[in-house]
């Protein structure tokens, strides 16, 4: 599914934080964004998903404008994986529920069967499924959340930092997963992060954030190759570096 | 039996939602199990409503039969917390004045826990204008003392048990409201509702399945907190004439008329005075109790 952003403004009250950014992503593709704390990414990314219902600019998806409220089918082609597993399962609910959710609103069939097919997609035993979500480690949690994204069998999957909550052994986990389940289904991936590894790990084309603008967009081979022209990507880069070789 | 209960609720790996479920109340229960106050508040409130629920069983005389040689009796082996002023046996009033006045706490709470949740989550999941019109109205609601208006509403309509229900109900849903709408701001904004309206769930739905729930736990406990209030509340109802009416044994009522006896014939105001506080203490040790069990941020 092809993704058209085009001048995507977004404002908060007074301050404008997203300011006119605009991105092509092929479908089956996967971008990623990179940029501080406060550069606008994860509002890029909700607006896209539909939880900012109040954007200007062009969003489309395989060539269709998404209106700013989606209608329910919506969901069905595009899910989200947040960043924090700790905050993004229901505390009182058991992972049935959770992943039951959607189907039931989409009066899908054969649920259970579903259920148990995603548990076993995102390898977590099938006795998981009706422990709470306090009863499993970070890591679980996170796979439960790709579970619940996937169980509405979607074409794009929007990842907002989801290894950035987790341990660095745990991160490897969850991101070979997302890297074999793009395959397995081919999806499209738009995943935000603040990590540049995280990012060349996963995806084939890079933009740049900073202060609302995205800056530089750029191939993920060109960013590993020292290519990128805009200072701050530059600086990006080389702090990456330094953090994983140090001196 | 028990223990096959025991390892089956508490298992690590449940198998079906039942037992899920089961697991989570059990592990509720042997909380509760081990809070010695909260236990005491749990028998004196289940020693009352079996007390409520057999009073015919249980009585050892007719509560309405007037025996007028032998009013004002002190406690004896016939009568065993004595007689009131008309003759009436006051054991058998107060086993049947605990049908009325639990009745009423349970009819108010019926009325206005669920009306308090929904405004409540409503006005906080929504927001903006919605919440501005819920709220002035709670506030409005919330601004009237509480027995004021209880008595200035029974006056209008004609006094007895369902005009007070009615009244009570009135004034008290405004502070459930409030602190619905509190918890519903807490978590409106997390990511785990922002996943559900990824599903594509209406408000009503993510409000009712997913919010309502949360706010439960603090909703009980503080309807159990406040259910000592509401008991005072139809117990002064009662005293002022305003609530139950005579002959029903209602607990404020018996104080009421026995009030004159206080310094002669003190046993007569005082049993009923010692039931209400009975209750009343039970309630909010089992409310004290289940806040301790219920709270969310506590598991």
């Amino acid at each position: 599914m092809t993704i058209e952003i085009d001048n995507l403004r977004i404002r908060f009250g007074e301050r404008e934080v997203v300011k006119g950014v605009s991105f092509d992503i092929e479908g089956g593709d996967s971008f990623g964004i990179v940029g501080e704390s406060g550069s606008g990414k994860s509002t890029v990314l909700r607006a896209m998903a539909g939880l900012n219902e109040d954007w200007q600019g062009r969003i489309s998806f395989s060539g269709e404008d998404a209106p700013q409220k989606r209608p329910p089918s919506f969901f069905r082609k595009v899910q989200m994986v947040f960043q924090d597993p700790y905050g993004s399962l229901h505390p009182r609910q058991t992972i049935d529920r959770i992943l039951s959710e959607l189907p039931l609103v989409h009066k899908m069939d054969r649920i259970d069967d579903r259920i148990a097919k995603v548990l076993s997609d995102v390898a977590l035993p099938q006795n998981a499924r009706f422990r709470y979500p306090h009863q499993l480690s970070g890591g679980q949690r996170q796979r439960v959340a790709i579970a619940r994204a996937l169980i509405a069998e979607p074409e794009v999957l929007l990842l907002d930092e989801p290894t950035s909550a987790l341990d660095v052994s745990v991160q490897a986990e969850i991101l070979n997963l997302l890297a074999d389940l793009r395959v397995e289904r081919k999806l499209t991936y738009v995943m935000v992060s603040h990590n540049l590894s995280v990012i060349a790990h996963l995806c084939s084309q890079v933009g740049v954030m900073v202060d609302g603008q995205m800056v530089e967009q750029l191939t993920a081979e060109d960013l590993r190759l020292g290519k990128a022209v805009h200072p701050h990507t530059q600086e990006l880069r080389r702090l990456s570096v330094e953090l994983e070789e140090p001196v | 039996m028990n223990a096959a209960f025991r390892t089956w609720a508490l298992s690590e790996a449940p198998s079906s939602r039942r037992q899920a479920a089961w697991g989570n109340r059990y592990r509720a229960w042997l909380n509760l199990k081990g809070n010695p106050l909260g236990m005491i508040g749990l028998t004196i409130i289940s020693i009352f409503i079996l007390m409520a629920i057999f009073a015919p069983l249980l009585a050892t005389h007719d509560p309405a039969t007037q025996e007028l040689a032998n009013r004002l009796a002190a406690p004896n082996a016939a009568h065993w917390f004595g007689t009131d002023e008309l003759g009436r046996d006051v054991f058998s009033r107060i086993l049947y004045g605990a049908r009325v006045t639990l009745g009423m706490v349970i009819a108010v709470v019926v009325l206005v826990a669920p009306i308090g949740l929904a405004v409540g989550c409503i006005a906080g999941y929504f927001g903006g204008i919605v919440d501005t019109a819920l709220m002035r109205i709670t506030d409005i609601f919330l601004a009237f003392p509480r027995l004021v208006l209880a008595l200035a509403f029974v006056a209008a309509l004609k006094p007895g048990i369902e005009s007070a229900v009615l009244a009570i109900a009135l004034t008290a849903w405004p502070p459930y409201a409030r602190l619905a709408r509190a918890e519903t701001l807490t978590v409106r904004n997390s990511d785990f509702i922002a996943a559900y309206r990824l599903t594509g769930a209406s408000s009503w739905r993510i409000i009712f399945r997913h919010i309502a729930p949360l706010c439960t736990p603090s909703l009980i406990v503080r309807v159990t907190l406040d259910m000592s209030s509401i008991i005072i509340t139809a117990a002064s109802l009662g005293f002022l004439g305003m609530g139950a009416q005579p002959p029903s044994p209602e607990w404020g009522a018996m104080i009421a008329t026995a009030k004159r006896f206080i310094f002669e014939q003190w046993w007569v105001p005082m049993i009923p005075a010692i039931a209400i506080l009975l209750v009343s203490l039970a309630f909010n040790f089992l409310g004290d109790a289940l806040r301790d069990v219920l709270d969310p941020k506590g598991n």
